[in-house]
């Protein structure tokens, strides 16, 4: 899994292919209120576009798009912005756990507050979900051991 | 160990019991089914009918799957979330660092 | 007839669920049997996406042509919630089950379930 698939028909399809799935991704995420979509989905997109680079290529050359050391901390980050959208809420606005209409965000309608919780949360489901599909593929071409 | 006659026994079991289950089911989307109601016993709204009524209401958002999953039941998918990164964790610690144990050890295994 | 016509995605389920259970039973490589839960689960979330329609209903995204007031137009959303987050913990649990497989490779330089055993067997003898 860690050499590159060795065929150049591959590696030009994949290099073509790879950013409109990662645009792709995005817009799945950010237009999860009006139709179909959300967190979940749009993070499992761009997970497949930095793995479809990954098998094309080989490790050493994708680690450009998206190193080793920064996969771990974007799902922690990923984690965190969840929790600390909840905790805002409770400490700065003082109603519950995870209500919205605690948000400090001045001048805004309870609606729109609701509403923009909703997209902050699915972007930070967006990125957890994407970072630990992208290490399971990693730590396991870590752990063969070449014969 | 299990001989290939006991293995046939149970498949055929459990599937004569989920058709047998199947059958009692209501006729798909059929609206007097249970799942399909409007009411609880008490004259309360299910919680279905209430979602469907008031997405649009309380966060001007048309997708009313995002709303629930977001709003309405936002602790259940923080959880749901947990179980994700919680998985990425687990195969951090089962493996890394194969080849440099391996080579410590002088070769072994 | 008309019991087949008005249940046919249930007798689907079913076959789904039998097959992955064959896989689970009867082959002996693990990784085919690792394969064969994975089907399962896809039929078993399948199933429950099923249950959630209504004849005359549509997606659960709220459309200007039907008003919010008359909930027979759309179907019940709360499978659909429930199965979006079963898809993506299936997928993280398939990975866990594959790094431990890579681990038992590591060790033991086998993947059949008869000569893991015997492996096993010998390994804790001494």
């Amino acid at each position: 899994m860690k050499r590159s698939f060795e065929s150049p028909i591959t590696l030009l399809g994949a290099r073509a292919l790879a950013p409109f799935i990662m645009m792709f991704g995005l817009y799945v995420i950010f237009h999860g209120h009006y139709s179909p979509g959300g967190g979940f989905q749009g993070g499992a997109l761009l997970a497949a576009s930095v793995l479809l680079m990954r098998v094309a290529s080989g490790s050493k050359t994708s680690s450009l798009i998206l190193s080793n050391a920064v996969t771990t901390p974007m799902g922690v980050v990923g984690v965190l912005i969840y929790f600390g959208t909840g905790l805002l809420a409770m400490f700065l606005g003082g109603s519950n756990f995870l209500d919205y209409e605690g948000l400090p965000i001045p001048g805004m309608s309870p609606y729109y507050l609701r509403y923009t919780g909703i997209l902050i949360i699915e972007v930070g489901v967006g990125l957890a979900v994407m970072a630990a599909l992208v290490l399971i593929y990693d730590k396991m071409a870590d752990g063969e051991v070449s014969q | 160990m299990m001989n290939q006659g006991l293995k046939w026994m149970v498949l055929l079991g459990f599937a004569g019991l989920m058709g047998w289950g199947m059958w009692g089911l209501p006729d798909r989307g059929d609206l007097d089914a249970p799942m399909n109601e409007k009411t609880t016993i008490t004259g309360t709204p299910t919680p279905a009918a209430h979602y469907i009524e008031h997405a649009y209401k309380e966060a001007k958002t048309p997708n009313i799957v995002t709303v629930v999953l977001g709003d309405y039941r936002s602790i259940d998918t923080l959880g749901e979330v947990l179980v994700v990164f919680t998985a990425g964790l687990i195969l951090i610690l089962l493996l890394t660092n194969r080849r440099k144990i391996s080579a410590l050890d002088g070769g072994d295994s | 007839m008309e019991m087949f016509l008005a249940n046919y995605a249930y007798a689907f389920t079913l076959l789904i669920l039998c097959i992955g259970l064959y896989g689970m039973f009867f082959k002996r490589n693990l990784v085919k049997k690792v394969i064969g839960l994975s089907i399962f689960q896809a039929a078993v979330i399948m199933f429950f996406v099923s249950l959630a329609s209504k004849m005359g209903g549509t997606v659960p995204v709220k459309w200007d042509e039907i008003p919010v007031e008359m909930i027979d137009g759309y179907m019940n959303p709360l499978p659909h919630t429930l199965m979006l987050t079963a898809i993506v913990v299936g997928v993280a649990t398939q990975g866990v089950a594959f790094g431990l497989l890579v681990n038992i490779w590591n060790r033991f330089k086998t993947l059949e379930e008869d000569a893991l055993n015997e492996a096993i067997l010998e390994d804790s003898r001494d």
